[in-house]
């Protein structure tokens, strides 16, 4: 059970370990900064050696819907797109949400709005944590923050995807997408050969034929799985939870940051040490679930609290509402496709929370 | 010579009433009923089924499959 | 069950000529009276019965009046977003090469929102079958205008009648795909009477066995009436049909496989 080391771009890396994780199919669509993921896939050809289906859809919309068509079979498949792309996803992935169906979604997310830039921005949290499509409904949402994490979130999100029958994203940056770094590759897995009782395959031998929807006119019946979802939700609030933490234990102040900010942060914390500042990163590795309880924990803690991240400030507002007004929470962040520097940070940590306020 | 006769049953209940059947009726043996059926709508029925040849034209056009057709010769 | 029946000595089993197809479940549909949408269901459901391939179908409904054909149709279904059924097939199909796949789309699901997804199935030339039934006008949203309501039509959108200046000529969806080579066998068919139910009968045969030839997509559109919306009785709503649409939308095959 070797594990292959290997220097690899972001997008690459997903590429790569959706087919060494047996996916059933991917369905894309071009554009910057992700296009990597479906010409790799292309390249590879894996019809050829696991049987997975890779086809270049005529939309962003078309690929959702593809993604539905596998899922409600039964079937790993996963789509991949840059904000604006994930935005003409939105009905489908309702759909997909609704229809409690499991899917993989990759956002590598750029400035925007509207067609805004192709550099990596994070202003796509409220879109993939809040909802995005219409309805109550959620995504499991993994932040990566290295090329090694792109790999590893595509095993990670179907499993997750299957365990609740619910869409996962994986939500990253165009920096992540792009770098290059070291990744240790797992060994192909085969691709599985049965199917989840629910799926629809052909009515086979079943007495009973599978139905796919996400509709109901009944109100009751229509309130009733709302409150299923709801419920499906609370459980994986309580059971799936991840983040990381940096030098928190005696931490005055934290940074909160995921994906490309957290990588950032965690030089601004060393930074901030050197010259006397005791600061901590907390990591949030699932965006949804939000680390809620262990910021309100460590709030206690410390003197302040600065949310990063390359927005106007989105996950500020979770950030706040985890530490309910225990301490000071600020947000800092470049927008217009400008990665924050971890200087920058430490001063902005300086101005807004110790020197003039 | 053999001469052949059919007999149709109409689902009283799953019949609309929407007529397709007795205008596609070669033999005029389908007529809608003077009552309604419990949903409303005043079903077909074959109002001289000695007419009837069994061809199923009324069967294979109607919209919600409610005709059953017989057929045999005499 | 509560039945009229006719002679009686000749309701025997072993003079049964036609009876409803047990692909279709025992309910009641929820159609207009009169409305093709129950025809052609049924047509369809006879031949998934007769060609034994009900444990292998898999289906995809739309949205309109007839996204509720998984309550009807005893096999497996996807309910697919509004436009996006041939994407929802090609994604079935390509997972499932086995099963027989089939989209079932009314005329502003296959020819609004979703002529992108339409074009490119039919231009990859996936393997499914795309139902087609066109009534040139929305029933399920209260009778407005369609890309396939004919010039001069009346619909809640075009009260003055469709004006082709400000609205628009129909979209003529059946021959834009045959053009495609991706597109196999392409067909125009109606279900209003019991000979042109026969033919339409025939011609969904040749599209469902033609997809095990893996050739290219199979498309059948089905002319049809929409009572409601047209504000006409069933039988009135046939003839104004006849009469009217099969001018621009007229009976046949458009494409056939070369012999």
């Amino acid at each position: 059970m070797e594990k292959e080391l290997r220097l690899m771009k972001g997008n690459e890396a997903i590429a790569e370990a959706a087919i060494r994780a047996g996916v059933d199919g991917y369905f894309g669509y071009p554009i910057t900064p992700q296009s990597e993921i479906l010409e790799y896939l292309m390249e590879a050809n894996p019809y050829k050696t696991t049987g997975m289906v890779v086809l270049q859809a005529e939309s962003e919309i078309a690929a959702i819907n593809m993604v539905y068509g596998g899922a409600g079979c039964g079937k790993k498949v996963m789509t991949s797109s840059s904000s604006p792309g994930i935005s003409l996803k939105q009905e489908g992935i309702s759909y997909i949400a609704g229809a409690e169906l499991p899917c993989l979604i990759v956002n590598v997310a750029r400035g925007g709005p509207g067609l805004g830039t192709i550099q990596p921005a994070q202003a796509d949290y409220f879109q993939s944590v809040k909802g995005g499509g219409h309805g109550d409904y959620h995504l499991i949402v993994l932040a990566p923050a290295s090329v090694q994490e792109m790999a590893d979130f595509v095993e990670l999100g179907f499993d997750l995807a299957f365990k609740y029958r619910n869409p996962v994203l994986i939500l990253s940056d165009g920096a992540i997408g792009q770098m290059m770094e070291k990744v240790y590759l797992k060994p192909q897995k085969p691709r599985a050969t049965d199917s989840p009782d629910w799926a629809t395959t052909g009515k086979g031998n079943r007495k009973e034929r599978n139905i796919i929807t996400s509709l109901d006119l009944d109100p009751d019946r229509q309130e009733d799985f709302n409150h299923k979802l709801q419920a499906k939700y609370a459980e994986i609030e309580k059971n799936e939870v991840r983040f990381e933490e940096f030098q928190c234990e005696d931490a005055d102040y934290l940074f909160i940051a995921y994906g490309t900010s957290a990588r950032v942060c965690q030089k601004s914390v060393q930074i901030a040490r050197e010259h006397g500042l005791k600061a901590g990163l907390l990591r949030p590795i699932t965006l949804f679930p939000f680390p809620s309880v262990r910021i309100n924990e460590l709030s206690a803690k410390v003197k302040g609290i600065l949310s990063v991240e390359m927005s106007s400030g989105q996950m500020v507002e979770d950030v706040m509402l985890a530490v309910n007004g225990k301490v000071p929470v600020k947000h800092f962040g470049r927008m217009g496709g400008i990665v924050t520097t971890p200087d920058e940070v430490v001063e902005k940590l300086k101005t807004l929370f110790i020197g003039g306020e | 010579m053999a001469k052949i006769r059919g007999s149709i049953v109409v689902d009283v209940e799953k019949c609309k009433g929407c007529e397709v059947c007795m205008v596609s009726c070669p033999t005029g043996t389908i007529a809608m009923a003077k009552e309604v059926n419990s949903k409303g709508y005043f079903n077909a029925y074959p109002a001289h089924p000695e007419l009837c040849i069994g061809c199923a034209s009324c069967a294979i056009v109607c919209p919600d499959g409610v005709i059953t057709v017989y057929k045999t010769k005499i | 069950m509560k039945e009229a029946t006719g002679l009686k000595e000749i309701i025997k089993p072993e003079n049964l000529v036609y009876r409803r197809s047990e692909v279709l479940v025992d309910n009641t549909l929820s159609y207009c009276p009169g409305c093709g949408h129950g025809t052609t269901h049924r047509i369809l459901a006879e031949l998934i019965e007769e060609l034994g391939l009900q444990s292998q179908t898999i289906g995809i409904s739309p949205v309109g009046c007839s996204v509720l054909l998984y309550h009807y149709l005893d096999v497996d279904i996807q309910q697919a977003a509004h436009g996006r059924a041939p994407a929802v097939a090609t994604g079935i199909k390509r997972l499932l090469p086995d099963k027989f796949v089939f989209t079932y789309q009314g005329d502003g699901d296959l020819a609004a929102i979703g002529t992108s997804e339409t074009i490119h199935a039919c231009n990859r030339g996936e393997n499914i079958m795309i139902i087609f039934v066109n009534n040139g006008i929305y029933g399920m949203t209260g009778g407005q205008m369609a890309p396939t309501t004919i010039p001069g039509m009346k619909s809640s959108t075009s009260p003055l009648g469709r004006d082709v200046k400000t609205m628009g000529n129909p979209l003529m969806m059946t021959d834009i795909v045959a053009t495609l080579p991706g597109t196999y066998y392409v067909t125009r068919q109606s279900v209003h009477t019991p000979a042109n139910v026969r033919r339409t009968k025939k011609a969904m045969r040749k599209a469902i066995e033609y997809q095990k030839l893996n050739k290219g997509t199979c498309f059948i559109e089905i002319v049809s009436n929409c009572p409601s919306g047209w504000r006409m009785t069933p039988v009135e709503s046939n003839k104004w049909m006849e009469e009217n649409m099969f001018s621009y939308y007229p009976l046949g095959d458009l494409k056939t496989p070369a012999e």
